[in-house]
């Protein structure tokens, strides 16, 4: 990933942290023999490779209501998924504890998918370092409680003081402290702890008669130290400002016309438009409208999209997949030309190619499956200014509720929150929430401008796939489409 | 309620387990508790090109807890119920209520509003065989549902898989009000996902599934399959229709998506946090007259029928709309005492901060055959499946992302994607004018087919 994007590359391989897990320390840390003990049973009948996927998750939320917490909350998850691939056959089992027997029953159970093989001697483990990408001082999760109620309470208190039209705000923050342990049957054990935070703000504001609703959120792989960049204060103004910017705004156009991206949280429309297309299950399943497309142009010459797992504090930023492989950026199209797809180990050893890091998993109850990241589209040469005034009637898309993507016909559609009305080069009336809809090759054929003011959009973004949620990053520069449907009601 | 030997072994196990756990955070001083015991088995298994991809077996159990103290509330979960983590676990979450606040609202129910365990309806919802399907058998089903979606049609030229699950659990929720339930429940299903090739690259996928409370309800799996293959090949050749405002008939899969938005709206939670826009409208028309909505936790066998709530008061039918008239909202006893109304038993879950929410919620049926929905429409759109979020439950904006037919003079046409359809929710609902009778409880919240007189559609 080219500098461009003003990204700090991270990683200092001394400030891992060390880890508090029962796995990693204390009476239950897992230790290599038990670890070769349970991938041999998960191979006793045979199979091409088996996993171990340890998790320990230690959460705590709070939610406040019109400045009051309505409730504190938190736990601890914890247990082992075990795997055992035969082909692209995936025997899983798991278990919510760390006891031997438990481990080794869910060994035996996952193992039952490869029954007739002889049995198959797993690669002496070592234990594989790892640079760190999210170097954390105090993880939030780790605050003490009446200092993360003082956060929301700022920010509830920064969206009332907006405008006296706000008359209801809703705030919440969650942080996690998460622990993985992957041990696999090609040797690979990789400890890794992922800190995370999200801070959330809703309001409502009531003028005439209308009421609107406006949020705001952030957060990443971030210790307390991201509201000295982003404050509670910042969201909490900002979730105003979007409540009153709807009660000005009109009904908004229904048809085919320019459509014009603000950058940052646009990037949900390369998530999907392009990124699960281009998760690799699909193309080997042959399910999706990009598979064997390789070397084939898919979009404007002016689109490049990356998929960066390694982008320092981004939510969607991993140091090691949930497979204990590395994660490599993966340039998905570069100059509109289709590059590769994002593989995980079995669609990996389906193409014969290595896998990329892209195996994502939810928690140790689920299988993984090729995932993004953070996936952003390259800066380009234009001015975001010039952009717009380039569009005599259209829309200027700036926030996003959240998109999805048809797989097979590679329809998407994306749902705007705040958006404006381009007449005549210029950004006028706010427009009422809105779906816009296209199709992933078509749509990114007709992009004709592309801004240099790229920007990662602050971590709020959650994907879901198969039933099983993680987090993403993405990130975009103002880019116009020429041709893209507006769903409003003004026909 | 008639259990199995075996049930009764579980949930007596696990009353032990929800009794010990309240009568220690009584020790513990805790002003009121809720407590959850539940395990669960499930079996997973996928197929692929005849071939197995899946197998996933799993037992889970878990323990979760909502503890008052002072008029301040937490919640936590575990899955780990040795007696010393227990043990740690409930003196970790009486310390966390500290750092909340004082909220007399959240005060529990009277101990004399609970339902009474001993006098619970038997709704039907265990299968005693369902944990006997082994994955030998959960995998024939799969690749025979799988097999007939190939058969049925040759432009079937790959498949997202075929997929059989099931689940059972069993759970006891107890609290220090004195109320003492159990639940026991069985869930199994079976998805076909078909694929056949189209123009410019372009895949069409059809999806179908059976599932039910009960596995001596699915439909066999050739049908499954075959009406997978159906959806998909119906779709080749889809491309979008002209801007502009026509009628349109939602298929009882639209349908249902449109009454979920509804369910949505009517929570006493999404009515007191000001985020309905149908907040100030009790007893007023929000609908055509002919939409009633009802909410029924007695459906025998239903996937959302429940034998008390989430706090342990009864539960009861309810017209959420009747004629078109908003009569009541769905109500816990927190969004009830904001809203100053009087609760309707509508709590979830249990052992967490309740929230309101639906049971079976279903639109009425009509008395018209789905066909007789097409009856007159020169030129409208036939939609039978919706993509995206755009909904604003605040101010009832709905804008989607639509795919289905074009009707052309009472008959559908030609496949049509890659469009939107809008329209407020308020004026959908008021612009219902047919509703056909092909309701189905297949899923908690169901519908029938309608029409809606018109939406504005986005295309070319």
């Amino acid at each position: 990933m080219s500098e461009a994007h003003g990204k700090p590359k991270g990683g200092d391989a001394s400030s891992v942290a060390a880890g508090e897990a029962p796995f990693i320390t204390g009476p239950q840390s897992i230790d290599d023999t038990l670890i070769d003990r349970a991938l041999c049973t998960a191979l006793e009948h045979g199979g091409d490779f088996a996993d171990l996927y340890f998790e320990y998750r230690r959460a705590a939320s709070i939610s406040m209501e019109d400045g009051r917490v309505r409730s504190v909350g938190g736990g601890i998850d914890l247990g082992v998924g075990v795997r055992v691939v035969h082909g692209t056959a995936v025997g899983y089992a798991f278990a919510e504890s760390l006891e031997p027997e438990e481990l080794l029953a869910a060994a035996r159970t996952a193992a039952r998918i490869a029954t007739g093989g002889g049995a198959v001697e797993p690669v002496a483990v070592s234990r594989r370092p790892r640079s760190n990408l999210y170097p954390v001082k105090t993880e939030v999760v780790d605050v003490p409680g009446v200092d993360r109620v003082a956060l929301l309470r700022r920010a509830d208190a920064a969206a009332r003081a907006a405008d006296s039209r706000i008359m209801r705000v809703d705030a919440s923050l969650v942080s996690v402290h998460k622990e993985i342990l992957v041990c696999n049957s090609r040797g690979a054990v990789v400890h890794d702890v992922q800190p995370m935070a999200r801070i959330g703000v809703s309001v409502v504001a009531s003028g005439g008669e209308r009421t609107e609703s406006g949020s705001s959120g952030g957060g990443g792989r971030f210790g307390l130290e991201y509201f000295d960049k982003i404050s509670p204060e910042d969201h909490g103004q900002e979730a105003a400002r979007v409540a009153l910017v709807n009660l000005d705004s009109r009904p908004a156009p229904a048809g085919v016309m320019p459509v014009v991206l603000a950058p940052g949280d646009s990037g949900i429309l390369l998530h999907e438009a392009v990124g699960h297309g281009l998760e690799a299950d699909f193309a080997r399943k042959r399910t999706s409208n990009y598979t064997d497309r390789v070397g084939e142009s898919v979009a404007s010459e002016l689109v490049t999209v990356i998929d960066d797992p390694a982008i320092e504090g981004s939510r969607g930023s991993i140091n090691v997949d949930d497979e204990g492989e590395m994660p490599r950026e993966q340039r998905l199209i570069e100059d509109g030309v289709l590059r590769g797809y994002m593989h995980d180990r079995i669609s990996a050893d389906h193409f014969d190619l290595s896998a990329s890091g892209s195996g994502r998993r939810e928690s140790f109850r689920e299988v993984p499956l090729p995932r993004m990241t953070n996936t952003l589209m390259t800066a380009g040469e234009d001015d975001p200014e010039e952009i717009i005034q380039s569009v005599s009637k259209g829309v200027y898309a700036k926030k996003f509720s959240g998109g999805q993507v048809n797989i097979s016909n590679g329809d998407f559609v994306f749902s705007l929150t705040e958006g404006y009305l381009i007449e005549d080069g210029k950004l006028t009336a706010p427009l009422k929430g809105v779906n816009l809809i296209g199709n992933g090759p078509e749509a990114l054929a007709t992009v004709s401008r592309v801004g240099h003011d790229y920007l990662l959009s602050d971590g709020m973004w959650t994907c879901g796939k198969d039933g099983q949620s993680v987090p993403v990053g993405v990130g975009m520069p103002t880019v116009k489409l020429d041709e893209l449907t507006v769903g409003g009601t003004e026909a | 309620m008639p259990t199995t030997k075996a049930s009764q072994e579980i949930l007596g196990r696990l009353t032990a387990t929800a009794e010990h756990a309240l009568s220690t955070l009584r020790t513990l001083g805790v002003d009121h508790a809720e407590v959850s015991v539940g395990v669960g088995k499930e079996l997973e298994v996928g197929v692929r090109s005849d071939e197995p991809e899946l197998v996933k077996e799993a037992q889970s159990s878990g323990l979760s807890v909502r503890v008052m103290r002072n008029e301040r509330v937490a919640t936590s979960s575990t899955t780990d119920l040795s007696p010393d983590a227990v043990a740690a676990f409930l003196a970790g979450v009486v310390e966390m209520a500290e750092i909340s606040e004082p909220d007399p609202m959240a005060a529990p129910p009277e101990p004399s509003a609970l339902a009474s365990g001993d006098a619970l309806p038997d709704l039907d919802l265990f299968d005693p065989d369902t944990d006997g399907i082994d994955a030998a058998k959960a995998l024939e089903l799969a690749k025979a549902g799988e097999r007939a979606a190939f058969a049925a049609d040759e432009r079937i030229t790959t498949s997202e898989g075929a997929s059989f699950s099931r689940s059972s659990g069993h759970s006891v929720l107890g609290t220090t009000g004195g109320f003492l339930g159990t639940r026991l429940g069985t869930y199994q299903s079976l998805v076909v996902q078909a694929v056949a090739d189209d123009e410019g690259g372009k895949k069409r996928n059809g999806v179908f599934w059976t599932g039910g409370r009960f596995f001596e309800d699915l439909d066999d799996p050739a049908s499954v399959g075959a009406e997978a293959a159906r959806r998909a090949v119906r779709t080749l050749g889809a491309s979008k229709m002209p801007t502009g405002q026509y009628p349109v008939v939602f298929d009882k899969d639209a349908a249902r998506a449109i009454i979920g938005l509804v369910a949505s709206c009517i929570l006493g939670d999404a009515v007191y946090r000001k985020r309905s826009y149908l907040a100030e409208r009790l007893g007023s028309q929000v609908a055509a007259a002919g939409v009633t909505v009802v909410d029924d936790p007695f459906v025998a066998r239903g996937p959302g029928s429940r034998r008390f709530d989430g706090e342990g008061r009864p539960v009861s039918r309810r017209e959420v709309i009747q004629g078109g008239v908003l009569s009541t909202f769905l109500l816990d006893t927190y969004s009830a005492r904001k809203l100053e109304l009087e609760p309707t038993g509508s709590a979830s879950g249990g052992g967490g901060i309740p929230h309101s929410s639906t049971s079976n919620l279903y639109l009425r049926a009509g008395d018209v055959e789905p066909s007789a929905l097409l009856e007159g429409i020169e030129t409208g759109l036939y939609v039978n499946r919706m993509m995206g979020f755009g909904f604003d439950s605040v101010t009832g904006n709905f804008s989607r992302g639509a795919e289905g037919f074009l009707i052309e003079n009472g008959k559908l046409t030609r496949p049509v994607g890659e469009i939107t359809i809008s329209r407020n929710l308020d004026e959908i609902l008021g612009g219902i004018d047919r509703i056909a009778n092909d309701l189905e409880h297949r899923t908690s919240v169901a519908a029938p087919s309608f029409r809606v007189d018109h939406m504005t559609i986005a295309g070319t």
